[in-house]
């Protein structure tokens, strides 16, 4: 083909290539995170007001349970007026309220203790401000859901993209089954034979403890190897199977029918546009495993030992430690939802033709 | 790999070609040439073979589990027997293909440059500058104004006839000796459709590449190709030059093919006006979608009126508003400001028994999970009747008079042809007793032969009913071929209204000379008036 006229060359001046920049995309997406934002309040303030709700109709003296099984009457007397649990469940939810806005002070018998907002008030067991207490526990957990989900997310991935291409035949039988008994089998077993073996028999890992990441970053990763790949492997058939579908579904798709048609080679199909088809739902399964990891790794951190919040949770439902509850259901809450802001924004990014409103 | 000197010249030699899919003969040995620079048509009617032709011309049915016999070579190369390597060489690199809906057939999450540069890659191992700068000269050449920015959008931010140009361009990207054409503008408007063939024929001339077109639509053969081949059962029918097989056919069934296409300049006896009540009045009807800012009229201000007994066409290019239009007219969508008038009475609203509907699609508009009989019945149960056996012996007689077996009663829609689920829509609408049947393309999804016994049994039924009838379709020769009186829409206006005489042979409106202009002809002598007419109107 020579019929080109040699004036269509400066066409070509000033190419750079053809992504277009993300400033634009994400200028564009300003109304959408407000509006997102303000969902997310509402949301939330939903939760909130839910949970005071079970606790307040929930069976069981609140002020005894606090107090101690051997307090006197005149003592349970003294903690109920000390937290304020006589007072009309609307009054406690307003000065909660107040308390997560402008902060709020409380008496410590001594003096007054001001707890400044977003102030999640005081645990009935500890006087330890809520807040202090959920930033303790946040970064084990938050260690905990990261790293786990980076791990099932090359694991799953990876298996679902080679079960895709080797479809039909014998690595994909094995994968399968690999996976599926990860599913199959609860964390304290997974978690346990690892221990027992990699810890234990071998000595490959430390038994896991944890160590902030700012103190000892390779020490952080180190330990919390064990319980990442416990977690990872139980989840990662999940994101197998949704890999392998939305790629074959891909596979079978007109435009991948073009590249083939083109010469394109069955590598570069299956890691180039097949791949991107499981883009979006796996982003958003990732979101809510990741959000719901924070309420609910109680199991991986019992077994393991690690000080995180869903350990906290559980006790301090078991005591009926209401601030600490709402507290910690609200934090959780909170990365949920965040998770699924940032899924969206991912997906509209990832696919653009996904118009965010 | 020796060239036979015989086969070496001829740019596609394929002798017995047999392709079985299971138990299905889709191809049976077919053979043809096709000599380099040429251009065939493959046409046939669905099933008839023809795409899977095309895909075996580049290998496609390899690792599909298809059975193919016999010999295929294309450039030299014996498909049949290529390595992996020598047919990834082939595909884009000798041989080109271009699909029919241009939305799917590219990757929604690439950049259309993109897509283009990496085919060219593939195949040259240049550069990714080099590559992209490639892209933007074939986005050019094909066509697409401002081809450096355009590289970059998405295929979503492409109209339809511009990603046909931009498939087009990825089959340029390597000069083929021979591109192949899939139904390339089945899915696009009359005056896209037109440009696209337009665009087929200039770079043919500038090229001298070889062209094999497959399509359904016999007048889009004629635009573009030296030679037809007509197949059916997957065999041949016959083949020759266009201006003989068309002008004058050996075999009955190409026969019957060619007189059941409906044309725009056949001769047609002249409808004398209909004098019937008006049944279905239309004043003013406006209807928007979206809100604030984002409002766009779908439908602006459209007044008519349909007669008893009369049919009125409503012709326009997708997006014009005319399904929008229809839905108002049955009552499935509110207006937003107008009226909408039964027989002299302004309408509350909502369906009514009167104004029933034929959809488009015959596959999606039935449910899958009820027999057809019970579809049928839907309407009867929906105006309380409860006897069943009423209600069956009424369904059974509805079934006959559509040309149905009422055994099939219980059948269920997969188990009929495109052309017998139409009949099924036909009969549901028919079972409500209506004065008007708004038909939203009804024949669009059908083969042409298919297309002429359906609208044969609406003119029937019309007759004998005294039904007014609303056709609304896209083709405009089958508009003019069912209807008295005709609406020309665009961008939710009508633009033209009379009879079929009036708006045909002699439009007012410049839209509507352009969209009589970009009609394909049967006959390629008027085929290449028509592309000269269109270039006048086009630098008009």
């Amino acid at each position: 083909m020579t019929g080109f006229s040699p004036g269509r060359t400066r066409l070509l001046r000033g190419m750079t290539g053809f992504s277009p920049g993300l400033t634009g995309l994400l200028h564009g997406m300003t109304g959408f995170l407000l509006r997102r934002a303000a969902g997310a309040l509402v949301t939330l303030l939903a939760i909130s007001v839910i949970i005071y709700a079970v606790f307040y109709i929930a069976p069981g003296d609140v002020a005894q349970i606090t107090c101690g099984p051997r307090c006197s009457p005149a003592q349970v007397a003294q903690v109920s007026e000390q937290l304020r649990l006589d007072d009309p469940v609307y009054v406690r939810y307003r000065d909660f309220l107040q308390g997560i806005f402008a902060g709020r002070d409380y008496s410590t018998g001594t003096g007054t203790e001001h707890c400044a907002a977003p102030c999640l008030g005081l645990s009935y067991q500890s006087d330890q401000q809520v807040t202090q207490l959920i930033l303790a526990k946040l970064p084990v957990t938050g260690s905990l859901a990261l790293g786990a989900m980076v791990m099932w997310l090359i694991l799953g991935v990876g298996t679902g993209v080679l079960s895709a291409w080797r479809r039909g035949r014998v690595t994909e039988r094995v994968l399968t089954a690999v996976t599926l008994a990860g599913t199959a089998t609860p964390v304290f077993v997974i978690g346990l034979l690892l221990m027992i073996v990699a810890c234990g028999q071998l000595n490959w890992l430390p038994f896991p403890q944890y160590v902030p990441f700012t103190d000892d970053p390779q020490q952080w990763a180190w330990n919390l190897l064990l319980p990442w790949l416990s977690l990872a492997l139980i989840e990662a058939a999940k994101y197998a199977r949704l890999t392998r579908a939305s790629m074959l579904e891909t596979l079978a798709d007109d435009h991948v029918r073009t590249f083939r048609a083109y010469g394109v080679g069955e590598r570069s199909i299956i890691g180039k546009h097949a791949l991107r088809g499981a883009f979006a739902p796996v982003i958003a399964l990732s979101a809510n495993d990741f959000g719901s990891m924070f309420g609910g790794a109680v199991l991986s951190e019992t077994l393991f030992g690690l000080p995180g919040m869903g350990r906290e949770l559980v006790h301090a439902v078991k005591v009926v430690d209401l601030p600490v509850v709402v507290g910690m259901v609200l934090v959780t809450g909170f990365f949920v939802v965040l998770a699924n802001a940032v899924a969206d924004v991912l997906y509209a990014v990832a696919d653009r033709r996904v118009v965010l409103s | 790999m020796s060239p036979i000197p015989d086969k070496a010249h001829s740019l596609v030699h394929v002798t017995d070609l047999v392709v079985d899919f299971g138990e299905t003969r889709a191809v049976d040995r077919l053979s043809f040439t096709l000599d380099r620079g040429a251009a065939l048509g493959l046409v046939g009617e669905s099933g008839s073979g023809k795409s899977t032709v095309a895909s075996a011309l580049l290998g496609l049915h390899r690792g599909t589990g298809a059975n193919v016999g016999g010999e295929v070579r294309v450039g030299g190369i014996d498909v049949q027997e290529a390595s992996g390597a020598e047919l990834r060489r082939l595909r884009g690199g000798k041989a080109a293909m271009v699909f029919q809906d241009p939305l799917s057939s590219l990757d929604p999450y690439y950049a259309v440059g993109d897509q283009i540069a990496e085919v060219y890659r593939v195949h040259t191992g240049a550069s990714r500058r080099a590559a992209r700068a490639r892209a933007v000269e074939v986005l050019d050449r094909v066509g697409i104004a401002d081809a450096v920015r355009r590289a970059r959008s998405r295929p979503h931010e492409f109209s339809g006839g511009m990603r046909q140009r931009a498939l087009i361009a990825m089959a340029l990207a390597c000069e083929p000796e021979l591109l192949i054409a899939d139904e390339p503008t089945t899915a696009l408007d009359v005056t896209v459709q037109a440009q696209i063939l337009d665009l087929l024929h200039v770079l043919r001339a500038e090229t001298g590449m070889g062209l094999l077109l497959v399509t359904h639509d016999v007048g889009v053969a004629a635009e573009s190709v030296d030679d037809v081949l007509v197949m059916r059962y997957g065999r041949s029918v016959e083949r020759g030059p266009v201006r003989e097989v068309l002008g004058a056919p050996r075999e009955a069934y190409t026969r019957e093919l060619l007189g059941a296409v409906p044309r725009v300049d056949s001769p047609r006896e002249a409808s004398a006006p209909v004098r019937g009540d008006v049944v279905l009045e239309a004043v003013g009807l406006r209807r928007e979608f979206g809100r604030g800012k984002r409002a766009f009229p779908a439908v602006d201000g459209v007044s008519l009126t349909v007669r008893r007994g009369e049919t009125l066409g409503i012709v326009g290019e997708s997006g014009s508003g005319k399904t929008t239009l229809g839905r108002m007219l049955v009552g499935l969508l509110d207006p937003s400001a107008g009226e909408i008038r039964h027989g002299g009475d302004p309408s509350p609203g909502g369906v009514r028994a009167g104004v029933q509907m034929v959809f488009q699609d015959p596959v999606s508009s039935l449910n899958p999970r009820r027999a057809v009989g019970e579809s049928i019945a839907d309407p009867l149960r929906a105006r309380g009747e409860h006897d069943d056996a009423v209600v069956r012996a009424r369904v059974r007689a509805l079934m006959e008079r559509v040309g149905l077996d009422p055994a099939y009663y219980g059948r269920y829609p997969h188990e009929f042809s495109g052309g017998q689920r139409q009949r099924v829509g036909i009969a549901r609408a028919l079972a409500a007793e209506p004065r008007v049947i708004v038909c939203d393309e009804p024949v669009s999804a059908l083969d042409v032969t298919t297309q002429a016994q359906v609208t044969a049994l609406l003119a029937e039924l019309q007759e004998e009913h005294g039904l007014a009838l609303v056709f609304i379709a896209h083709d405009l020769a089958v508009v003019r071929q069912v209807s008295d009186r005709v609406a020309v829409m665009r961008q939710g206006r009508i633009v033209e209204q009379g009879s079929v005489d009036e708006v045909y042979g002699a439009p007012r409106q410049a839209y509507t000379k352009q969209l009589l202009a970009a009609v394909p002809a049967l006959d390629p002598e008027a085929a290449a008036r028509r592309r000269t007419a269109r270039g006048e109107l086009a630098a008009a």
